[in-house]
């Protein structure tokens, strides 16, 4: 059964550069930059990338950062308060805007 | 994970099967157009592995154990009858005797199951070696007669190894049984209150972390604060480093991997992060180890898959005819669970190598 995702195709994420390398080049450079430890440590940056890939649903990302979290020692209730983080700010980002709501309605009504 | 209660011996599994596992092995590593280890090995200088000396005598004293992990490389397990005799043990510290070696590193199983462990600590001792003991922690509240380990272990200035895959309870239960975590917080308490993992104290008192599941341990040094933290919060418990262990896919381990389909991806993944710096410091390279009935091996993992040392005279093969430089001069035998002690940051019974 043909899908839009396929969990294989994970592996070949490096193979970008076929089509354009020089800017897949530059991608993944700063891309390993990025997690390299630094202010934050590796651990720290590996669970915010976990909420992140969460955020943007991407299952990708999630797969890799599951495996990545576990494989830089963080347990299952670290990594769930990670996905409450992103879950809390998405829906607070949805709930927030009610407040555009409630001014509207203000607005219009007598 | 899930943890069994009886050994795959015992359950007459495939997976007890020596030939069987070398072929999962092989197939794992063919049938995705992986590189062999000896490949790699030839890609890199290493091949033939050879030796660096001979500074570590491990001794399997025996497959019998008061718990069946379920990663475990031994299948050990309290229905597996194999220990150690006092006959080889002797033949033991004969070799120790008339060779260079300082450091005696006992494992099993639970090594303190063997009756005859104390005498042998004792033995070992007077011949001026360090002992290192691969203690799982609930041994020492599993009975009143064990409760004194510590007194003992501190008498013989033993250096404690001790597996405790995580500070959470579940995940060190998953892995090691319903009440481990609890019976290891025990342990480690009566072992502090001797003076173990205390600084100052000249008590070594180290734990082991290895994965729960299909993926590859932290690096060692951020992961030993994290241990450090927690457990002196938590439990107001102290210990001296933390080594960070790969799981070697063979007997429980690749059972596991196996049944829950992540052997590929597992043997894919230790493959792409062989590492020639920790082939280098593998410790097979300065280790002999010995099994409960006196054979030789490289380690004890190749102990586990009976991949006996490669010398030419097969009596040099076991240890009442030990010869330090038969085997210094031997060649390491190499397949492709190898690939455990070299991924990434590399793993040794001493944790990271690179």
């Amino acid at each position: 059964m043909k899908t839009y995702y396929n969990p294989d195709d994970l592996k070949k994420f490096g193979k970008i550069g076929e089509f354009q390398k020089p800017l897949a080049d530059k991608f993944f450079s700063y891309y390993g930059d990025v997690f390299k430890e630094g202010a934050l440590t590796e651990r720290e940056k590996s669970l915010i990338a976990l909420a992140v890939s969460h955020a943007v649903q991407c299952p990708y990302c999630i797969d890799a950062y599951t495996v990545d979290t576990l494989e830089k020692g963080c347990d299952e209730e670290e990594m769930m308060e990670a996905v409450h983080v992103a879950a809390a700010i998405r829906s607070g980002a949805t709930l927030v805007h009610g407040v555009q709501m409630m001014n509207k309605t203000k607005e219009v009504s007598m | 994970m899930s943890t069994a209660t009886k050994s795959l011996k015992k359950q007459n599994s495939e997976f007890s099967d020596i030939d069987y596992q070398l072929k999962v092995l092989h197939n794992g590593v063919k049938d995705q157009n992986l590189d062999s280890f000896s490949t790699k090995l030839k890609e890199t200088n290493l091949f033939p592995l050879t030796t660096t000396g001979l500074d570590i005598f491990q001794i399997n004293m025996g497959k019998m154990c008061n718990q069946v992990c379920s990663h475990c490389h031994v299948d050990a397990g309290p229905d597996r009858k194999e220990i150690m005799s006092k006959e080889t043990l002797q033949e033991c510290l004969d070799a120790i005797a008339k060779s260079e070696i300082k450091t005696v590193d006992l494992t099993g199983g639970a090594p303190e199951m063997n009756p005859h462990f104390r005498w042998f600590v004792e033995e070992a001792y007077k011949l001026d070696c360090k002992v290192i003991v691969r203690c799982n922690l609930t041994i020492i509240v599993a009975n009143k007669k064990y409760f004194d380990l510590p007194e003992f272990y501190k008498e013989n200035e033993v250096e404690i190894v001790s597996s405790l895959p995580h500070y959470s309870e579940k995940k060190t239960d998953s892995q090691r049984g319903d009440g481990v975590f609890d019976r290891s917080i025990r342990a480690l308490k009566m072992l502090n209150e001797v003076g173990y993992g205390i600084e100052g104290s000249g008590l070594t008192l180290n734990l082991v972390y290895n994965p729960s599941g299909a993926f590859l341990p932290p690096s060692q040094s951020g992961l030993e604060k994290q241990f450090k933290r927690k457990l002196k919060k938590d439990f107001d418990i102290e210990f001296n480093s933390l080594f960070a262990i790969t799981n070697i896919p063979i007997s429980r381990y690749l059972d596991y991997l196996v049944a829950s389909e992540n052997f590929m991806g597992y043997m894919e993944k230790l493959v792409n992060s062989y590492n020639p710096t920790a082939a280098e410091g593998v410790m097979c390279r300065n280790t002999i180890s010995v099994g409960w009935d006196g054979y030789l091996y490289d380690c004890d993992f190749n102990q586990m898959l009976e991949l006996k040392v490669a010398v030419a005279d097969k009596k040099r093969q076991h240890v009442k005819d030990f010869d330090s430089q038969t085997l210094i001069d031997r060649k390491i035998i190499v397949n492709e669970h190898c690939f455990g002690c070299t991924a990434g940051a590399g793993s040794s019974c001493g944790g990271e190598i690179a």
